[in-house]
Order: structure tokens, then C-alpha cells, then sequence
């Protein structure tokens, strides 16, 4: 078993990025924990697959930004923001399936 | 020049800043203030209705600041998106404030007005002609699209706003625009690179939202050299470091190397961040590559009805344990004492907090719902009236619905208010989404040129 996640992270939160998609950012306290989870692989389209429930097709890209020593996950959103029947305008509370992350 | 000093004193205007933060910048003596009004993230409801998601009183208060301080510098004021979706009815909502505040302080201002709307016939004409595609994941665009779609908007590039700054006014008022134009177009009017210029604004344009601690309510100061740019939060509470900049730039985008705007993308994958004293990070090597064509994003919202709603919750486990079973029995009873209404002409929805209410579909602990459970009947319809009546029935229905093994026989919810049904008005979505190819990046933003005078 890992450490959990929220351990070595310091930022987990998500946005809209326009209103089609939804951006997932996990900013790194300390560039060791940073290149340990980038280097393992840890964040790969399988794992948000599974903890989003969502086929791989609609992952976008998951992207290592080394500067910020952070990852950033976008996905489709499953609804449009705003459309009837979605549940959050800004996309701003669907990063709770990220925080179970062991790493 | 070796520099331009620009303050950003709101991530949107209407949003505030101190007054202490804002004079701690005008004591720098910027070279312009510059402010974006808008966003996509209130959803489509603003555009589509012609509506500011901003309090008019403080937009007021925070352009008064801004215009009585350009006015003594003498610096430009810049205010990008104005009315926050930056259609013609938001730009000129926006004039108007601007007109009561030039009245009560006395001022007089020469200001370029940008609009940023476009026709529906010029969009259908485009259409036709093959020069809109889609700006992925949005779908492809039907005629019937942009015929339903109620206003339509483009993001304007710098070209326009460098035009309008030719004309040595006091205000640039413009309609929607890439976020980082407004902060961007004088400093490439001056003669600074484009990707460092269009960076700086990608970071001012949500002002001290990238110090830490962040706020959305803070100013902050860029300054822009020839090989670099600084930033400098000018609250002393605040500090801009490595981290929290760079972290920035990962802010409500997909990819923080490559930002696409209009003409080109910022590329960031040569970009450095250095921290160069407790309070300032220096940012350079960000580089604009222009695109082969000029294309600009469309936005438009459409109608799709009216909403009713009632907030109520059920604490009952024997409820809670079958509540899918029993809101589709509901419904269904909804269905057939309404069988006279086209199925097509509305829509009953249950959002269930405690539940799945803020994931949907992307809940993976749905089937673990809390002891208690808030539920929103919400009712779409092609009338208000009709939203209404099918709500208040919904409601009612599922009041006393008598489910299987129900042992509280004299009502299934906790309705919230009396009355229990609120009119939530007309309902919009985004309809349009996608990038429209243009010859020539100023064709859809005319400038008008116009004095505004208090004493009149």
C-alpha cells in the first residue's frame, strides 16, 4: 500500500476548462513526490477511467507540467455546463475521486 | 521603452479590490490599468438572456476607482468582456454605469467602444461557406443551431483594441475578448513581444488569484520588459511565488503549454519562472506562434424553456433505500396525468444531495447515499406556466406517493419553504462553441469613438 495522495499533494481541485470540458490539477508539495508519481506513472488514463467511471476515449489528455510540479487531467464533461440536468455550472467540486489516490 | 507597468486590479470587474492595494499600485506609476469583465464559467443563462452575472452597484464602484485614477495619471483604462459575456446589451449596460459615474464625478472621457457581436444571417452565411468547425469536444453546428441561438458573440484578438488605442482615449470599453487582450494590445502597440505580452495577461487577467494567498479580490502589478515580465502582488499580505504562478498557468486550461487564443497559441514550453525576491517571480522564454489561418472562438447560448423548482428532503431510510424506484414512479404518474402535453415540451428532473447531486454521472458513491437526502424537483418546460403546474403535481405526487413497505403514511418529504414552488424563469444552454476562420482579425469588431461628459 501507498501513502495517500493528499500526503504529498498540495493542491487537488477541478474547473471548467470552457464549458465542455472539465480540467483536474494536482500541484505537488515538493518536486521528489512530484517525479516519483510522474516517473510511476501513477495518474494513467486507466486509473481516471476507473475512478470516474468514464471510457478512456473521453480523457483528453493528462498532461506533467513540470514547473508547476503538478499533473493536469482534462476529460469530457458528461454534460455541457449549464445544460439541463448538469450539476455543476463551474466544474469546481469533481475532483472528491482524486483525493483516494495512493501513491 | 524598456517597460510597461500594468495594473490589474480585480480578477473581474464587480469582484472589488482594496483601495489600499489599488493606491499601493497607481503609486508605481503604471502605464495603463486594465481590467476582464467576463467569463463563460455562470453558464450560459448570461449570454443567452442578454444579462450581467456581475452586481451593477459593484462594477460602479470598482470602474469609478479605475476611471477617476486614469483620469489623473492620464493612463488608459482597458476593460475587456465588459457586462461578462460581452454582447452588445452587456457592453452597453456596462456604457451606462460608465455614463452615471462620468455625471456624478464630473469627468469627462474619450472612450473607443468595441463591439463584439455578431449577426445570426453573417454566422448562417459563414456556415454555409464552410468556414465554421467545431472546437472539440463541442459537436458539429446544424443550421437550426445558430437559428435557435438567441445572441452571438466572438473573441476578439489584440488587433482591435491596438486600433482603438490609436485613437489616445481614456477608455477602452470592449465587448467579448480573449482574456489576456486587454492587458496584452498596449503593450504590443508599444512594441514588446507578443507571447510574453499575451503570458502576462494570461496571469493579470485573474489578478492576485495567482499570488498566495490567492484572491480574486486583490491587485496585482505586471511588468512587462523586452525579455521578461514581473509580477508583484500589491497586497503585502500577498506574494507571487514560483509555485503559485506557475500553477496559475495550469488554471482553467487543458494544456499549460500550448494556450490557444485568437491568430495563434502562447507557446510555454521554453518558459521559465524565477523567484527573484520574496514577493516577485520573473517570467520569460514564453513565445506566440501564429497559426496559418486567424480563427476566433463563437459563443452562443439558446433557449431551451422555463424552470420550476421545490426543495424538499426525505431523512426516511425505508424511502431513502428504493428513491430511484420511487422518483420513475412519480414521474411516470406525471406522465399520465399530463398524457394531453407532448412528451417533447418538458422535462422533470430530481438532483439528489446526499446522493449523487454534485457528481451525476460521474458519482462513483452512489449507491452509498448519506442518512439523509436534499432533493430538488425541477421541472423544464416550454412555458412557465406549464413548468409550474407540472412541478406543483410532481411535487404533490411524490408527497404522498404510497411506496412499498411505507410506514410514514402522512408525508414523504420535508419541503423547505412555503410556498414550496419557485419560479426559476427562462432556461438557456450553450449552442455555440466553435471557431469561425476570418481574413481579417478586425472585420467583426467595429470601434466606435465617443466623448462621455459629466456636465452634460
Amino acid at each position: 500500500m501507498g501513502i495517500p495522495i493528499t500526503e504529498v499533494a498540495e493542491v487537488i481541485r477541478s474547473k471548467n476548462s470552457g464549458p465542455y470540458e472539465l480540467t483536474m490539477d494536482i500541484i505537488f508539495k515538493d518536486f521528489d513526490s512530484y517525479e516519483n508519481v510522474k516517473q510511476k506513472n501513477i495518474i494513467n488514463k486507466k486509473l481516471i477511467s476507473s475512478l470516474y467511471q468514464i471510457p478512456e476515449e473521453d480523457i483528453i489528455s493528462i498532461i506533467n507540467f513540470d514547473p508547476a510540479k503538478a499533473i493536469k487531467i482534462t476529460i469530457k464533461r458528461p454534460l455541457v455546463a449549464g445544460a439541463v440536468g448538469e450539476s455543476d455550472v463551474y466544474g469546481a467540486q469533481q475532483h472528491a475521486p482524486l483525493l483516494g489516490i495512493e501513491v | 521603452m524598456e517597460e510597461l507597468k500594468v495594473l490589474s486590479p480585480t480578477a473581474i470587474l464587480g469582484y472589488g479590490f482594496p483601495e489600499e492595494s489599488f493606491q499601493r499600485g497607481l503609486e508605481q506609476h503604471p502605464d495603463f490599468i486594465a481590467v476582464d469583465a467576463g467569463s463563460t464559467d455562470p453558464g450560459p443563462y448570461y449570454l443567452g438572456a442578454g444579462v450581467s452575472f456581475t452586481d451593477r452597484q459593484a462594477v460602479k464602484r470598482d470602474l469609478k476607482l479605475m476611471l477617476k485614477a486614469g483620469k489623473k495619471l492620464k493612463i488608459p483604462v482597458l476593460v475587456g468582456t465588459a457586462g461578462g459575456s460581452g454582447a452588445n446589451e452587456h457592453l452597453y449596460w456596462t456604457e451606462d454605469i460608465i455614463k452615471e459615474i462620468a455625471r456624478e464625478e464630473n469627468l469627462e472621457l474619450k472612450v473607443a467602444v468595441i463591439e463584439a457581436q455578431i449577426p445570426k444571417e453573417e454566422i448562417l452565411k459563414k456556415y454555409e461557406e464552410g468556414k465554421i468547425e467545431p472546437l472539440a469536444p463541442a459537436g458539429e453546428l446544424s443550421r437550426e443551431d445558430i437559428e435557435e441561438t438567441t445572441r452571438i458573440v466572438a473573441q476578439m484578438g489584440v488587433e482591435p483594441i491596438i486600433d482603438a488605442l490609436e485613437n489616445d482615449v481614456d477608455l477602452v470599453l470592449a465587448g467579448r475578448a480573449f482574456d489576456p487582450t486587454v492587458f496584452a494590445a498596449p503593450c504590443i502597440k508599444a512594441g514588446f513581444p507578443k507571447g510574453l505580452a499575451l503570458h502576462m495577461g494570461k496571469i493579470l487577467e485573474c489578478a492576485s488569484i495567482a499570488a498566495t494567498p490567492g484572491s480574486g479580490s486583490d491587485c496585482m502589478m505586471g511588468t512587462l520588459r523586452h525579455d521578461c515580465f514581473i509580477l508583484e502582488a500589491l497586497n503585502p499580505k500577498r506574494k507571487c511565488t514560483v509555485t503559485s504562478i506557475a500553477a496559475h498557468t495550469l488554471y482553467e486550461k487543458d494544456d499549460p503549454y500550448r494556450l490557444h487564443g485568437p491568430g495563434g497559441i502562447i507557446n510555454l514550453e521554453e518558459t521559465e519562472f524565477t523567484q527573484i525576491d520574496e514577493r516577485r517571480v520573473k517570467v520569460s522564454g514564453s513565445k506566440f506562434i501564429p497559426s496559418e489561418e486567424y480563427t476566433i472562438k463563437l459563443e452562443g447560448a439558446k433557449k431551451t424553456g422555463y424552470r420550476t423548482i421545490s426543495i424538499a428532503g426525505t431523512r426516511d431510510p425505508i424511502m431513502i433505500n428504493q428513491i430511484d424506484d420511487i422518483l420513475e414512479a412519480v414521474k411516470d404518474m406525471a406522465k399520465n396525468n399530463f398524457s394531453n402535453i407532448k412528451s417533447d415540451d418538458y422535462q422533470i428532473l430530481f438532483a439528489l444531495y446526499g446522493k449523487d447531486g454534485v457528481m451525476g454521472k460521474l458519482e462513483p458513491l452512489k449507491d452509498k447515499p448519506s442518512h439523509e437526502i436534499g432533493i430538488i424537483i425541477e421541472v423544464v418546460a416550454k412555458t412557465q406556466e406549464m413548468a409550474n403546474t407540472i412541478c406543483s403535481f410532481t411535487r404533490s405526487s411524490l408527497l404522498h406517493y404510497g411506496y412499498p413497505g411505507r410506514i410514514a403514511t402522512a408525508g414523504n418529504l420535508a419541503l423547505r419553504y412555503s410556498p414550496s414552488d419557485i419560479e426559476a424563469g427562462e432556461v438557456y444552454e450553450f449552442s455555440i462553441y466553435h471557431l469561425l476562420t476570418v481574413e481579417d482579425p478586425k472585420e467583426y469588431f467595429p470601434i466606435t469613438v465617443k466623448t462621455i461628459k459629466g456636465s452634460e
